[in-house]
Parts: C-alpha cells; structure tokens; sequence
C-alpha cells in the first residue's frame, strides 16, 4: 500500500514538473489575457454606468448613460449600419473572393501576376483605401465626372454625397480591400483538395461546377469558417474606412459605433456615454459569438 | 592641424554638455497641435522669444487638437505633467481645474494687469470660480465670409452684406456656371455655417442662451425658427460635390474661382495669403449680418501644477512673454488672428484684421464661439443635429426644432 501510494505521488511529482515549464510559459499570456483584457472590459464595463465626462469619475448612476444612448439618432443609425455593412461586407466578400480563387484554380497562366494583384489591396491601409475611393466615387471628381466627360451627360453615380446610399460606397470600398484576402485562403483550401476527387468526378461525368458547388465547396468549411471570423472582426473594428471616406457622413449617415465611442471619449468629453456604446458593442459580440462558441463545444464533444 | 574639425567638435560637444545643467532649470516642455504651415511659423515665434529670454524650448508638437488634447491629459493624471499645453479658447479644460490640476494664475495676472487689456469674452472664457486658469494667445473670428472680388465684378452684382442677400445674389452667380457658396461638407464646417448666421440673424442674446444655458424653449421662438429656415434655404447654394469635402478645399474653389463665396474663420485668409491675393483686391472678407458681431474664439495655454520652484520660474516667463508686445504682433501676424491684447498696435497687419479689430472694439459686438459657451458634450451633439438637417434636404424646420431642443435637453 505504502509503496503505491509512493509510486503515485513520484509519478504526481513527475507530471508535476513536466508542467511547469510549460505553465510558466503560459503564465505572461494568461497574464496580459486576465489584466489587460478581462480588467479593460470589466472597467470599461464599470465606466459606462458613471457620469464620467473628461476624467474617469466613480459614482454611480445606474442605466442613465444607456437610456440617453438608446434615444440617440445617432447611436440607432450606427447600430443599423453595422448591421448593414457587415452581413454585406461578410457576404460580398466570401462570394467575390471565392470567385477569384476558382478563376485561379483554373490553371490560368500567369497565376502569379493574378494572385498578387487581387492580393494588392489588402496590403493597402484602410485609411489609403478610403482615401482613393472616396475620389473615385466624388461626383465632382470621379467616375461620375469621366463618364459625363465621354460625352454621357446624364450619367449619374453619386452614392458617395447621397445619404441613403452613402454607407454602400463604404461596403464596395470594404469589399474592393479583403475579397483578395479570402480569395488566399480559400485557394489555399482549394489546393488541398484531393486531386482524387477531381479524376472521380471527370470519370462520373459530372460538370466542373457541380463539382464546385456540391463536392468542393463542403470540404471547404474551416476556410470559410476562418474567413468569416477574420471579415467579422473588421466589422466591428470599422473605423478608419469611415473616417477617410465620408468622416460618418453626409450628415450622420455612415455613422458607426466605433467612430461614435472615439468621438465622445476624446471629441465630446463624455466618457460615460462613450463606455456605454463600447458596452452595447462587447454584448453584440458576445451575442454573436455565444450560439457559435456553444455549436463548437457541443460538436467537440460529439467527436 | 588635419584634425581640426574633430577637436572644434569635440569641444562644441564638451562645452554643450557643460552648460547643459544650467539650460534644464528653465526648460520648458510643452504639448501643442499647431504642425501647418502658418501654425509652427506662430509656435517658432513663442519659442524664440522663450530661447532668446534663456530658456530651453522642448516642443512637443502632436497633430490634431484631440490627439495633443488627450495626451496631454494623459500625462497630467498620470503624473508627469508638461510645463505648458496648449488648449482651445472655451471649456475643454474646466474638469481639469475642478479636479485641481490646473495652476491658477491670479497673481500673473494681477502683476500685468490682464483685466485692463484682455476683452471680456476672453477674460470669462479662462476664469472659473473666480481664478484665472489660462493664458490666451490670440483671438480667432470663427465666421467671415469671404469672397472672391472678380467673380461679383463680372456677374455685375454686389457682394453681400447679409444673409438674405446670400440667397439673392445666387442666381446671378449661377446663371455664369459659378457655385453661389463653397462649403467645406464636413460637420464642423455645416455647423460653422449655422452659427454665423444664429448670431448674426438670431443675435447674441438667442446665442448665448441656447448655447450657454441651453435653454430649449428659446429654440421653439420665432427668431430661431427664422434663423432655422435661413440655414435651410442655403442647403440649394452649394455644389453636390460638398459631403465630405475638406475646408481648405472649398477655400480652394473661391480662390480659383469656381466658387463665389465661402464661410470660415479667419484661418482660412492664410490660403488666400499662400495663394498670392491681396484682401479688398481679389478677396474679400465680411463679417455678415445687420449687426454684424464677431464671433470669437482662439487658443489659450494652460500651466499644470508641478511643484518645483524651477517650473514654476518657467511658466511665470512663458505667461509673460506670450503676452509682451512683440510676441503678440509676431504670432498673430503669421498665424492669421489678431492679437488678444486690446492694446497692442495693429496698424502693420493687414485689411480683414483691420475690420476684426474695429469688431472688438465695439463690446457689443463681442459674441463668444459656441465652444466658449457649450460644453464639448452640448457642442457635438447639437453639431449631429445641424448635419443631419443640412444633409436632408426633405427635413422640416420642425423636425429641426425638435431635434434641437431634444439634443440640448439630453446634454450635460
């Protein structure tokens, strides 16, 4: 019994100091995770129910800041053009890249070439992004203007200066920057398809895009997955493309909560109000992320 | 003797070092945001004054008046406070007076007698409590409309001297292809727009009771509403190409003459002064309205508290010299406003400081920014109503009215 007991414990020991190293690596990591992050959001958190302005202030005033948020013009437009420019942004992209992959899957020559110039735009910043676009798309300068100039006086594209439409130019802008980055991965995915498969499907007689949309294109779920989840958190982030192309508006049209949090955080000397929508955007995420992070445990546990 | 430059080097590095310690007793760090062109030429001349009285200037310049804001404030409450940070004329830094971190400068001011010279505006603007907590540098005028002087030569028209004339000369203008009113389509300038013609039409007293006490009955009165409907009319004056574009840009079409007019402060004389033109020649530039106040604003620096008599020596001369003669001429004359200092001699600046001189004259014609009388929580929020009204051309003046009052009702 005793020797047992020994074995155990040296065999505990053992395990012991196998994990130590490797805990004490973690240890940095889990640090920053727990300080940096979970304490910001918990402060944050803290923040939006003062009535913080300029300086951080610790009273406490319930749902006050939340109340004046939910009754803003301003925050309501933002929340619905997040809305709008992600499922369309996410979408546009996922087609327009998987697109030009299958384009490039084909063989074409010069694939190189191709591939780094659908590539080119996502190594440009938002910030350029936004700047080239916005010319393009200014009446007064761009697209409208050359095609008058060919002679077609009617030609009218001014999306940019028109507010119902003016968070689309942001959307064909987004679009025009990240559809190279998924067309990568998912070449990537379509390069790891089995060649097998292909042959089995010639042999079958089966159309090339059959194959695409039936066979390839399932395989290619944890590309897509990967895909979405990189579009999605430029979603949220979307700042800077606003800011360099129509600065939120004609008037508050293009609006989105990230430019509203930094406007009355530095701008407006409201803290409070600005934690406030920084907390509406952490329970959207939250929101977003909870049905997704509950499929994945449960499919885990399945397997 | 090859080695000369070597030692002469040498030397120069020795004797830097040496005097080095000396330097630092009277070092002056400070947090500013003025990078252009016109805006460093003016931080050069405070700077040389400071050097040239024997102390060091360690300039600390961060673009964008936000940008340099925060980081000031950052270093303040994180305690390692800058010797001196520069500020907008206005409220941005009560909260930092209230939590005590701001200097206050009574006796500086009592030793130079800053009651007698400075306009009352001012004097209000950096008083809280009773305490003078700022030093002012300049006295901006926020709204002039300036004018291109060939293009109302052609069209056979005079240039306007009120609002209503605005609209009323504009068809004239059109009818030769020019655009009647350039405007810089950023919120900022939509909201500049308004106010010029809020204290023009409306008068002082309507402005400083919205924006300072934010009183939302006098928005649903007459005069507002009138001011309001003013405000719509000019929406059919602009170019469609106005949404987003920059200030200097709708500068840039009055200079070129694409445009007629355009609305701005008095900084926008420095692209007409880059461009070549003379004012009363090829540009004009008018205060607007039957009784024309001018509206103004400017900027101030503030003295965080360091308790360290050696600072403290520092800031006393920096207040000093920002406030001497020369130092007022020098800065407002590259910077494009007029000195603050009721006075100096302004004979040698040039026509449109003139008339804003004459303006500061009369006290009644003294009407502050709104930014010396809102908070920047009222200021925003008011700035997302206008531009949302200027940017819908459907909007009624009552939905405007409505929005108006709401956005003063929720603010602090």
């Amino acid at each position: 019994m005793q020797a047992d007991a020994a074995a155990l414990s040296a065999r505990r020991r053992g395990r012991l100091r196998r994990e130590i190293p490797g805990a004490l690596a973690l240890a940095p990591t889990a640090l920053v995770v727990l300080v940096v992050f979970l304490g910001c959001m918990l402060w944050t958190v803290r923040l939006s129910f003062t009535s913080s302005q300029l300086l951080p202030r610790f009273d406490f005033v319930g749902f006050e800041q939340f109340e004046r948020l939910l009754g803003m013009g301003r925050f309501i437009v933002s929340a619905q053009n997040l809305v709008i420019f992600g499922v369309l942004f996410i979408a546009g992209c996922l087609v327009l890249g998987y697109l030009l992959a299958v384009f490039i899957d084909q063989k074409v020559r010069a694939e190189g070439a191709f591939r780094s110039i659908f590539l080119f735009p996502h190594a440009m910043s938002f910030v350029v992004t936004g700047l080239a676009w916005q010319w393009l798309l200014n009446p007064e300068l761009g697209l409208q203007r050359l095609v008058r100039s060919w002679g077609w006086e009617s030609f009218t594209f001014d999306w940019l200066v028109d507010r119902d439409m003016a968070i689309y130019t942001i959307v064909i802008a987004a679009i025009w920057q990240a559809a190279g980055l998924v067309m990568v991965i998912l070449l990537a995915g379509l390069r790891g398809v089995d060649a097998d498969l292909w042959k089995a499907a010639k042999i079958d007689g089966i159309p090339t895009w059959r194959v695409y949309g039936w066979i390839v294109t399932p395989l290619l779920k944890p590309m897509i997955v990967t895909a979405v989840v990189l579009l999605a958190i430029s979603v949220v982030k979307l700042f800077d493309l606003v800011v360099a192309m129509t600065h939120g508006g004609p008037g508050i049209a293009t609006e989105v909560p990230a430019k509203f949090v930094m406007d009355h955080l530095f701008e407006r000397n409201n803290i409070g109000l600005a934690t406030a929508c920084a907390v509406m955007m952490l329970i959207t995420v939250l929101a977003v992320l909870a049905p997704w992070l509950y499929a994945r445990t449960r499919g885990g546990q399945r397997t | 003797m090859k080695n000369a430059p070597i030692w002469l080097a040498a030397t120069a590095i020795l004797f830097a070092t040496a005097t080095a310690p000396r330097a630092q007793e009277e070092r002056a760090e400070v947090i500013h945001w003025w990078t252009s062109g016109g805006e460093s030429a003016g931080v050069r001349v405070i700077a040389e004054a400071f050097e040239k009285a024997g102390g060091t200037w360690v300039d600390n310049a961060v673009a964008g008046g936000t940008n340099a804001r925060t980081a000031a404030i950052n270093r303040i409450v994180g305690g390692n406070p800058p010797t001196m940070v520069q500020f907008n004329t206005g409220r941005q830094f009560e909260e930092l007076v209230d939590n005590g971190l701001l200097r206050p400068l009574d006796d500086i001011a009592e030793a130079q007698g800053w009651k007698d010279v400075l306009p009352p505006a001012i004097l209000d603007a950096i008083t809280r409590d009773g305490s003078i907590y700022a030093v002012p540098v300049n006295i901006h005028g926020t709204a002039w409309m300036f004018h291109n002087a060939k293009i109302f030569q052609d069209a056979g028209v005079t240039p306007p001297t009120t609002w209503q004339e605005v609209i009323d000369v504009a068809p004239a203008l059109r009818e030769k292809g020019i655009i009647p009113l350039a405007l810089g389509g950023q919120p900022t300038w939509e909201h500049s727009l308004f106010n010029a013609i809020l204290a023009d039409e409306g008068g002082p007293e309507l402005f400083r009771s919205v924006y300072g006490e934010g009183d939302s009955g006098a928005v649903e009165e007459d005069g507002f509403r009138h001011v309001a409907e003013l405000y719509g009319q000019m929406r059919d004056l602009v170019d469609p190409g106005s949404p987003g574009r920059n200030w200097n840009d709708a500068v840039a079409l009055v200079i070129t003459g694409k445009a007629a007019m355009t609305e701005n402060g008095d900084w926008a004389k420095g692209e007409f002064i880059a461009a070549g033109q003379q004012p009363d020649a090829d540009y004009g530039c008018t205060l607007m309205g039957p009784h024309a106040p001018m509206l103004i604003g400017g900027d101030v620096f503030v003295f965080p508290v360091i308790e360290d008599d050696a600072v403290i020596a520092t800031q006393d001369k920096l207040a000093g010299l920002i406030l001497s003669d020369q130092v007022q001429i020098d800065f407002n004359k590259v910077k494009g406003s007029i000195p603050v200092r009721q006075d100096v001699d302004v004979s040698s600046m040039d026509a449109c400081a003139q008339k804003a001189r004459a303006a500061m004259n009369d006290p009644a014609r003294q009407l502050e920014a709104q930014e010396l009388l809102s908070t920047p929580d009222r200021t925003g929020a008011t700035r997302d109503v206008i531009s949302q009204f200027w940017n819908n051309k459907q909007a009624t003046t009552d939905d405007f009215v409505q929005n108006f009052a709401d956005a003063l009702d929720s603010t602090y």
